[in-house]
């Protein structure tokens, strides 16, 4: 257990933490904000990182230039989604907890519907690509550069996002929303459009999140699911509806699992539930919350 | 009192009828009809216990669980490693004892919680046990698969003709004794039905445990016609969602609407998986849906709908 190797656990686990992150704070935004616990979060994140395979492997389109693509094309289908659907369901349900119930039930349908449309067009075939893969010297190892980037390029989003709710208006409309909706309403917010707002930026990082995955490991359309439990162990982690809670509750996940994950690859998703029971038990309002 | 007696006699003769043939005919059916039927309508009978006992909890009281796969599949997997061991019903029996306990442990966990938080957890809870099974099995045992000691289909079709009556039964006694009402106050308004008295925390925790034990039996049933088992197949997350999309699907509110829902889209998922194998899923995905916005009571809130 030499020094290299500790840097080696904290950068993997830092680049591993970066993606968690993003996921989760996408998924703090579907739920913090949009109150949709959205279970077919990881079908975003998949869906991003087919959509960046076919680009590079059929159009020779970069990984890195796809983002732009990708990115706001999935951020206007969940704009949509949550336009008809959550929307129609907010208006039918009689209270809020039952609109709770009733989205994470039709998330579930999503869920089944975008993965086995992926099924349909990509096969179950296991799939991967070169792109970057050189190996960069660090602190004495050596990493792929595409690694870098990607660690990079999530904590970049992160904290972008993060400046984008502090300093302008429609970020400090969502960080109203997120307190309490009716008043946000009162106060004039455009409740509908920030709700959307945040759905669509949430899948939106899925999918920069599927991207930066598919540059780093082999993709299946069935990838999604463990990326989705992990976010939400993060964002309960975090505190649930506290956006930097989940930012630094994704860091940690991605840490925790990259340690286990020297010793026994197949325990990381233990070790994430062994921090969420604990984590219930002890303190359920989270590492942030009050 | 007479008159009274003959009157709700008279009233309720057609229903006794009806059940008395449909009783005849569930207990003789393996003589007459061919093996495939005997499977078939085996298959209906697991799909019904299943979203029956998923409904028993989640209806009520709303909390929304994903675990059936967890519980189906600790079934298997008991099944598989008892088989040998000890006679068929007992196995059944064990089956349900150990997603008993399971559930109790989720439950004492997790239900003193939010709702959010049980559903979180059983989110992840198949797929969790899931890895670890497949951990254990890879550097414990050194393989992936197990065989379970096969069942002719006629005792398979007895031992789920039987989870099913217990089923429908407990089913019934719960939804006419005092715990229903406390499940569905806790659906309402948790904090007002802790006020009223409902021991809120061992209400919600006992039935739940109860709901696990019929998923687990029916596993450890199932597993005796596949054979072969591993991981993946036993852990399948399409058991969490078939008795969430069967019971909203006929109506969440009621046995008959479970029961319906069930038995339709069963016998639907036989005429998809012939016809359109690939489409299957994806089309049992829309249609959970579909009733989600459009029919928020399932297809018996629609005909109750309909004949008003």
């Amino acid at each position: 257990m030499s020094f290299t190797f500790y840097v080696d656990v904290v950068i993997g686990g830092l680049i591993l933490g970066g993606l968690y992150a993003l996921t989760a704070v996408g998924l703090s935004l579907q739920y913090g904000v949009a109150r949709v616990l959205n279970v077919s979060h990881g079908e975003f994140i998949m869906l991003g990182a087919f959509a960046t395979y076919s680009l590079y492997t059929m159009l020779g389109i970069s990984p890195l230039l796809s983002l732009v693509i990708t990115g706001p094309v999935i951020f206007a289908a969940a704009f949509l989604i949550h336009r008809t659907m959550f929307q129609r369901i907010r208006k039918t349900s009689p209270s809020e907890a039952a609109f709770e119930g009733n989205s994470l039930l039709a998330s579930f349908g999503l869920l089944f519907i975008i993965q086995n449309m992926a099924l349909l067009a990509w096969g179950s075939d296991i799939r991967g690509y070169h792109y970057m893969s050189q190996s960069i010297n660090l602190f004495g190892t050596s990493y792929a550069l595409n690694r870098l980037i990607a660690l990079f390029l999530a904590l970049g989003t992160g904290i972008t996002f993060y400046l984008f709710l502090i300093y302008t208006r429609m970020g400090k409309a969502i960080r109203a929303a997120a307190q309490d909706r009716d008043t946000a309403q009162l106060m004039g917010v455009n409740i509908h459009k920030v709700l959307g707002l945040c759905f669509g930026l949430g899948a939106f990082m899925a999918a920069v999140a599927g991207s930066l995955i598919s540059m780093m490991f082999e993709i299946t359309p069935t990838i999604g699911m463990p990326y989705t439990i992990i976010a939400i162990i993060a964002v309960v982690l975090g505190g649930l509806g506290n956006i930097l809670g989940s930012l630094i509750g994704g860091l940690i996940l991605g840490l925790v699992g990259n340690i286990v994950m020297c010793f026994s690859p197949a325990l990381s998703l233990v070790a994430y539930y062994l921090i969420f029971i604990l984590l219930i038990l002890l303190k359920p309002s989270g590492i942030m919350g009050k | 009192m007479d008159n009274l007696n003959k009157g709700s006699f008279l009233k309720y003769f057609p229903v006794i009828f009806a059940l008395l043939i449909i009783s005849v005919l569930a207990a003789t059916c393996p003589l007459y009809l061919a093996p495939f039927t005997i499977i078939s309508v085996t298959n209906i009978f697991i799909y019904v216990v299943i979203t029956l006992s998923w409904a028993l909890f989640s209806g009520p009281t709303r909390y929304i669980s994903i675990a059936t796969a967890a519980f189906f599949g600790m079934g298997i997997y008991t099944s598989a490693l008892a088989g040998e061991l000890m006679p068929f019903p007992l196995v059944v029996c064990l089956g349900g004892f150990v997603s008993f306990i399971l559930a109790l442990l989720v439950g004492m966990s997790t239900l003193r919680l939010k709702g959010m938080y049980f559903t979180i957890f059983t989110f992840g809870l198949s797929e969790l046990i899931r890895h670890t099974v497949l951990w254990w099995e890879v550097t414990r045992t050194g393989t992936v698969g197990r065989w379970v000691v096969s069942v002719d289909h006629t005792p398979v079709y007895y031992t789920m003709l039987i989870i099913l009556i217990v089923t429908l039964a407990v089913c019934y006694g719960i939804g006419r004794s005092r715990y229903w009402l406390a499940l569905q106050s806790i659906g309402q308004s948790e904090e007002a039905a802790d006020h009223m008295g409902v021991n809120v925390t061992a209400v919600k925790i006992g039935v739940f445990a109860v709901s696990a034990f019929f998923a687990g039996a029916t596993g450890a049933t199932m597993a005796t016609r596949w054979t072969y088992i591993d991981p993946s197949i036993a852990f399948n997350p399409l058991f969490s969602f078939m008795p969430i999309l069967m019971a909203t699907f006929g109506g969440i509110n009621s046995i008959t609407g479970q029961i319906v829902g069930a038995v339709a889209l069963t016998l639907l998922a036989d005429l998809l998986l012939t016809e359109f194998p690939y489409y299957y899923m994806l089309i049992y995905g829309v249609i959970l849906v579909m009733v989600i916005l459009f029919l928020p009571n399932g297809i018996t809130g629609l005909a109750k709908y309909v004949k008003k």
